[in-house]
């Protein structure tokens, strides 16, 4: 509920910000989507580093939609980049399911490498250098100039929205809750019954489709798409984002994904060529004395 | 036959310093507990300082022999100043969290030595090429090989077999087995684990220093090969099992060969051979080729 109205609100309050400032919510918000995906395998007690991966293919995909199939609609691109990484990494989710810890992260992160390597050197998708998109349209309808930072700055933060309370729903359900008990006590969880595999594959597929949906809405504010996308340190930042949410809330992913963006493009006109160490330093501070996440600053652990 | 022995030595070359890294990265995994993702800043700061002691010793004129015990002196220096002050002044910290959670940490480290790197060495590129030629050519059949990458191997067998002779002959290589054991019980003999501790991260440390510092010569030193080896070396550990010796060293012969292999026969999967070797091996060997199972805790 609070999650609605705080989408409702956001949405009404685009249209009193500066245009750095949709913009920068935008790409929080559709990154948040990614982190998002890894929160779901959070909960389960891996962490997927190669997460740049769905964001990738989420991206690619939209971005060929809208050059190769002449599919222009901002709202069939998202939901085609979801598709997309969705099928493209359900067939590694049965493999993956297996592995836990340092290994699901070093696995993923290897696919991710993998499919960097292919974008790199398919001249088809522009090589190295990515390639440049055309603006979307929505629902039909042609955006001008002025009004298309504004039309993906809301579609983005109602997608935002809408993924948030599904989640909430999926994490409050049978299997969500499962899930948690995974990350307590595998074999318990098979001795009351539960299929462990199952839940984590299901988890790796859904986490796969957050991430395309991210990708391709980003594509589409960016207007560009390279094979960076996929590269291990993006994947990276989004781990960064789910640890500094913390597992327990949906909407602390979506803050952390903001507070890193305001991190990140501060430090970068401030002090341009040493942000990176200024984002290093953050996460340091915020891993020694955040422990759980943002999301713990109002969520208090049950005792049990 | 010409191309194969070709891509034999390429590999094997290769296939030397990686795994003189990969050692440092095991190493540390294996006593610590912590997958350093830092570990290709430090190779780079070897190369990096590798490269300002050998121009510094060219330009004071001394012979070119000079530059081996430069590379030498630019690793240790590099292992004995940032060694010390990250394992005692940051990780100490974080000891006994969740191991992904330290991966992050280094991964914060990693940015911010890449930061300071760039702040010391400016983005230039930088070349060393004195020691390069210092071994002459060898010529076999009817091809012609640089000395120095046979100088590189054989580099890469006598660190294996110090560090081998180090954890397993010694009094203190003991120390370090029976803290990689347990260091609770380790602790309660009476062992001092937190030095234990900052010696394996200094050597870890020093070998990656090394392994940059000797391949200075056959690279451009510039920002961004940290990113390039931080991965093929996980790559490695992961293949060979993490906390592994022998691991490191079959790990790194596969990846080394490999990638040579992919170079010669189809360059466009150079980048990407490396993992998907790494996915087979771990499709069947969960825990790498090296890693004893381990007992499953409630």
């Amino acid at each position: 509920m609070i999650g609605m109205l705080f989408t409702v609100v956001l949405v009404l309050a685009g249209l009193l910000m500066p245009k750095w400032l949709t913009f920068l919510v935008t790409m929080a918000a559709a990154q948040g989507l990614v982190s998002l995906g890894i929160l779901l395998l959070m909960r389960g007690g891996v962490v997927s580093f190669g997460q740049g991966m769905v964001f990738a293919l989420g991206g690619y995909a939209a971005a060929l939609g809208y050059s190769r199939l002449g599919l222009t609609d901002a709202l069939g691109l998202t939901l085609l980049g979801g598709v997309t990484a969705m099928l493209v990494a359900a067939p590694f989710a049965p493999m993956l399911a297996r592995y836990r810890g340092i290994f699901f992260a070093m696995l993923t992160l290897a696919l991710s490498m993998v499919i960097y390597g292919l974008l790199m050197k398919i001249e088809l998708m522009g090589g190295s250098d990515g390639f440049n998109i055309g603006r979307p349209t929505l629902l039909g309808q042609t955006l001008s100039d002025a009004r298309v930072g504004y039309v993906m700055y809301s579609l983005t933060i109602v997608t935002a929205g809408v993924m948030a309370l599904l989640s909430r729903v999926y994490f409050d359900s049978t299997r969500g809750l499962l899930t948690v008990a995974v990350r307590d006590n595998e074999l318990r969880v098979e001795y009351l019954g539960g299929s462990v595999r199952q839940a984590m594959m299901i988890n790796f597929i859904l986490a796969a489709f957050a991430g395309g949906m991210g990708g391709a809405l980003v594509v589409m504010s960016l207007g560009h798409i390279d094979p960076n996308f996929s590269y291990w340190t993006t994947s990276g930042e989004f781990v960064f984002v789910a640890i500094l949410a913390g597992w327990q809330s949906v909407l602390a992913v979506f803050l952390a994904s903001t507070v890193l963006e305001v991190v990140r493009s501060f430090s970068s006109s401030y002090f341009p060529n040493t942000w990176q160490l200024a984002l290093g330093l953050f996460l340091l501070f915020v891993i020694r004395f955040l422990t759980r996440g943002i999301g713990s600053l109002w969520i208090k652990e049950n005792r049990r | 036959m010409q191309t194969l022995f070709t891509i034999l030595i390429d590999g094997l070359s290769y296939a030397a310093w990686l795994f003189i890294v990969a050692l440092g990265l095991t190493l540390v995994f294996g006593v610590l507990k912590i997958l350093n993702m830092a570990h290709g800043s430090f190779y780079a700061l070897g190369a990096y300082a590798a490269a300002s002691f050998v121009s510094w010793g060219a330009s004071m004129k001394m012979a070119p022999a000079f530059s081996i015990v430069a590379m030498l002196l630019a690793a240790v220096a590099v292992a004995a100043i940032l060694a010390p002050l990250t394992e005692r002044g940051l990780m100490r910290f974080f000891y006994g969290r969740d191991e992904v959670l330290l991966v992050l940490v280094t991964y914060a480290l990693f940015l911010i030595l890449e930061d300071v790197t760039k702040l010391i060495w400016g983005a230039n590129p930088y070349y060393v090429s004195e020691p390069y030629s210092l071994f002459g050519n060898i010529d076999i059949g009817s091809q012609t090989y640089v000395g120095y990458d046979f100088a590189l191997v054989a580099l890469a067998v006598i660190v294996g077999l110090a560090v081998w002779w180090g954890l397993n002959r010694t009094r203190h290589g003991k120390i370090v087995l029976a803290v990689i054991h347990s260091a609770e019980v380790a602790a309660s003999m009476g062992i001092n684990v937190s030095r234990v501790y900052m010696l394996a991260f200094t050597v870890g440390i020093f070998l990656a220093g090394i392994g940059g510092a000797f391949t200075a010569p056959m690279i451009s030193v510039q920002p961004g090969v940290s990113v390039g080896v931080i991965i093929i070396s996980f790559a490695v550990v992961i293949i060979g099992g993490l906390g592994s010796i022998e691991g490191a060293a079959i790990g790194a012969l596969i990846v080394g060969l490999a990638r040579s292999l992919a170079v010669h026969m189809a360059p466009v999967a150079e980048l990407f051979s490396i993992y998907i070797v790494m996915a087979l091996v771990l499709m069947f060997r969960p825990e790498g080729l090296f890693q004893r199972i381990q007992a499953r805790k409630i």
